[in-house]
Formats: structure tokens, C-alpha cells, sequence
């Protein structure tokens, strides 16, 4: 099970309060998680990821472990500790001032 | 007993706002979607509890979700806004062409007649339509495929269609209009259209009377004379009389002609309210006055309302999708400022107050009217 934790807005459109785990599908890449909880969460289907163009929201960024996996690409293997479940992986809301 | 609902979209979240036929005292319910823009939100004629709210921001994109209970609960249904065949290019603020993109929903009309069937005006523009209660969206590809497409540009606010008319009498004869291309109409449909801009003249363009172009704001109806349209553009105030074939400026007396709602008395056709606006440089009232004017010629001839209504210090702006009227006997009539505040007026505009004052900006006002 793959933890994920998602920003405020997101955790209100699906419903969820918390964390939230997902089964993800080997390989066990970025866009396995994304699918994985887009499945789970129907709801959130694009608002992580573009219908059209599959791509990233640029105001939302994809932490784990201390690193910047935003620029990863789909087919990237999720670090280990999250893959083990030590970790959550983050989907971050870029922050905006004023 | 009669009673008001009016929903409001802001740029942080959603209110519903109600009232008694006094439409003195006033209950306020929200934010709902708290913290997330509101680009719209609007009732079925056939089923008034049945309301579509359109979440548009820069983190998530486009939501749209969906009440079966006048706005008390709400949940999320298809998001999925897909062009269909051959995506073409527009024009871009630099002149260059650009491919589609969809970016958000700007606009709903629901059918008169069926809860689940409800059209729906992108940016990039173009028109969608849902008829399962917003299970699943489908383009209705024939507008942004017109041979006029790669002339269409984004206004400063972007590509939309921003208003969507349907023929009481013909549902299938449906007005859009463009900010910047114009207006267009369909008598099929949706299936063919064509652009109906003549008359408009905008000396923004290279050529100020070109067939597409324009920056239309707004343009609205009174459904018991569906031939007669009224229109705010980025500047001028308009009217046709033959569904468009032909459009005649009645700006008349205003002290601006710039401006973005306009909407028409629900008992009087002839009765039309503008907020002006001081120009397209400086998006604030004239004098820092904030007056609404009204014609009961059709246009031309336009007296300032200003009853209750801040006249010095106000430099707020009132957006295309932010004014409305309910249809009970004394009409009453609605907007919402940038500053927050709401409106309303029960005696077609003689005399106003504020509902609320402190919303986030209002980006969208609808009155729904039960009798």
C-alpha cells in the first residue's frame, strides 16, 4: 500500500480526512500511484493530472523522501521507503501569497 | 408563498443567498467549494433544486459539481472537457496561432425544459453539452470549427464563451458570445452556426466592422420577445431586433458606453439595466460613483439609479456574469461588485441595498424566482 497525502482541496473532493492508501500496480512508477488513486478517487481525475495532455498540474508538485519528484517522469520508480510504506508520497499544492 | 433564491460565485467559493417575496431580510449560506473560485453557478428551469457550479482554478482546473437539493448538498460529477476532431489554432494576443487548449468553464445553461440537459461555455471557447445530469460532457464541435476560428483571439481575461441564449419558442436556435470573436448563432442545434456581428464596430480591430473579432461582454434576452437581443460590448451598448441579422448601437446618454452585464427587466422587454463602467483602462465606476442605469426605451434614452448605492469612494468593478432579475411581480434586480458586496434591489432598481457586503469578489449572480 502506498501512502499518499493530498492538499487540503483535494481531501475535501474525495471525501477523505488524512492520508489516504492505494494499491499500486507493478511496476510501481509515478503514474501507477496517480492511476492508482484516480481509480480509488474518481473524482480527482483531472485535477492532478491534465484530461488531455496526462501532464502534471504546474501549481501542484510531487514530493517524497525529502526530494522533488515533480519532474519525474510517469515511468519513474517510486523511491523505496515509499514503495515499503515508510514514506508518504505528497502532492503538494504550490504555495501563493498576497 | 413566494420566495428568491439567488447563487452567487465568488473567487473564494459559493453563496446562496434567500429571501421572502419582501426581499427584505436575507439568509446567507456558504462558502461552499470555501477558498476555490466559483466561476458560475446556475439553476434548471425544469428543476430549480437541480444547480451546476463550474470550480475553475489554477491548482486543480476545472470541477464542476452538481446539487439536487437548491444548494445545501453538492457532489462532483464528469470534469471531462474534451475538444473533438481536428483541435486548429487561434489567434494569440501576439498574433500567432495557437492550438485550442481547454482551460475552464465560464458559463451554464440548462435547458428549460430537462434538468440533465445543460450547455456549457469554455475558454478555450467553445460549447459543450451534458445530457445526463453532467455524467459526461460531449463538444458540440461545429462552433469552434467554424472557418472563422484562427480569427478569434483571447480578450485580457481570455478565450470564452461567456453567454448562452436559447430561443424560448426553438431550443434548437442558441446564441453564444465570444470574448474577443462575437456573437454566433445556431438554428440546428448546435450543429452549423454562423457569426451575426453586423453592425458592431470596434476600433480595437484592423478593420472595426469585421465579421469576427469583437469583444462582446455580454448580450441577453427577454423571453417573451426572442428576436430582440441586447448586448454590452467592450464598448458600445447594442441591440438587434431581427436575432441578430442586424445590430443598432443605443448607447444614447450614457456617460460610458463601456461596461460588462446587462440584463432586462423580467415584466418590461423594453426595460434594460447597464452598470457603466469608466473604461476599458480604468475598471471602476465613473466619479467613483457607483451607479446602475436604465432605459425603458429599449436604449438610447438611460437614467442613473443611485438610490442606496455608494456615490463617492467606490472603485469596484460589477463582472458580465454578476448581475440578474428575479420574476416576481415588483421585479427585482441583483449584482455583485469585485469589493464583495451584493446588491438588490425589489422595485426594478429605484432603490438598493446591500445583502452582503464583505463576499469575496463576485464573479457570477443568478436569481431564481419562486412564485
Amino acid at each position: 500500500m502506498i501512502r499518499v497525502v493530498l492538499p487540503f482541496h483535494l481531501r475535501n473532493l474525495a471525501r477523505v480526512e488524512g492520508e489516504v492508501r492505494v494499491c499500486v500496480d507493478d511496476p510501481p512508477t509515478l503514474g501507477a500511484v496517480l492511476d492508482a488513486l484516480e481509480a480509488a478517487y474518481p473524482t480527482l481525475r483531472g485535477t492532478i493530472r491534465d484530461h488531455q495532455t496526462r501532464s502534471r498540474r504546474p501549481f501542484l508538485r510531487f514530493f517524497a523522501c525529502q526530494e522533488d519528484l515533480s519532474f519525474e517522469a510517469m515511468e519513474a520508480t517510486l523511491p523505496e521507503a515509499v514503495i515499503r510504506g515508510i514514506e508518504p508520497f505528497l502532492v503538494v499544492g504550490a504555495i501563493a501569497g498576497g | 408563498m413566494s420566495r428568491v433564491r439567488v447563487l452567487v460565485g465568488t473567487r473564494k467559493g459559493a453563496f446562496v443567498l434567500t429571501s421572502d417575496g419582501k426581499r427584505k431580510d436575507w439568509r446567507v449560506d456558504g462558502p461552499f467549494f470555501s477558498g476555490l473560485p466559483i466561476y458560475h453557478v446556475k439553476g434548471s428551469p425544469a428543476d430549480p433544486d437541480r444547480l451546476y457550479a463550474s470550480e475553475a482554478g489554477d491548482w486543480f482546473g476545472q470541477v464542476v459539481h452538481r446539487s439536487d437539493d437548491g444548494g445545501s448538498t453538492w457532489r462532483a460529477v464528469d470534469n471531462t472537457f474534451q475538444y473533438e476532431g481536428q483541435i486548429g489554432t487561434h489567434q494569440f494576443y501576439d498574433g500567432t496561432q495557437r492550438p485550442w487548449a481547454f482551460k475552464r468553464i465560464w458559463h451554464f445553461e440548462p435547458s428549460a425544459t430537462d434538468p440533465d440537459t445543460v450547455y456549457a461555455g469554455a475558454e478555450d471557447a467553445a460549447l459543450f453539452r451534458t445530457t445526463d445530469g453532467g455524467a459526461s460532457w460531449h463538444e458540440l464541435p461545429g462552433l469552434r470549427c467554424h472557418e472563422s476560428g484562427p480569427k478569434w483571439m483571447p480578450g485580457a481575461g481570455g478565450m470564452g464563451l461567456h453567454t448562452i441564449l436559447i430561443d424560448p419558442r426553438d431550443p434548437r436556435r442558441i446564441y453564444i458570445a465570444i470574448s474577443a470573436a462575437g456573437v454566433f448563432r445556431t438554428d440546428d442545434g448546435g450543429e452549423t452556426w454562423r457569426p451575426i456581428n453586423r453592425g458592431l464596430t470596434s476600433n480595437f480591430m484592423p478593420n472595426p466592422t469585421a465579421e469576427v473579432g469583437h469583444c462582446v461582454h455580454r448580450i441577453t434576452m427577454h423571453p417573451s420577445r426572442p428576436d430582440v437581443l441586447f448586448m454590452q460590448k467592450h464598448w458600445d451598448v447594442m441591440r438587434t431586433d431581427d436575432a441578430g441579422e442586424s445590430w443598432q448601437e443605443v448607447s444614447g446618454n450614457l456617460p460610458t458606453d463601456f461596461g460588462f452585464p446587462i440584463s432586462v427587466h423580467a415584466h418590461e422587454p423594453e426595460t434594460v439595466y447597464v452598470v457603466p463602467i469608466k473604461s476599458d483602462s480604468e475598471h471602476f465606476p465613473i466619479e467613483g460613483k457607483l451607479r446602475v442605469y436604465r432605459s425603458k426605451t429599449g436604449g438610447h434614452e438611460w437614467e442613473p439609479l443611485t438610490a442606496g448605492l455608494p456615490q463617492e469612494h467606490c472603485y469596484v468593478n460589477v463582472l458580465r456574469e454578476a448581475m440578474d432579475v428575479d420574476s416576481l411581480d415588483e421585479c427585482g434586480v441583483y449584482f455583485g461588485t469585485t469589493g464583495g458586496q451584493l446588491y438588490a434591489s425589489a422595485d426594478s432598481g429605484e432603490n438598493w441595498s446591500a445583502i452582503v457586503r464583505d463576499l469575496p469578489a463576485v464573479l457570477s449572480v443568478e436569481a431564481q424566482t419562486f412564485a
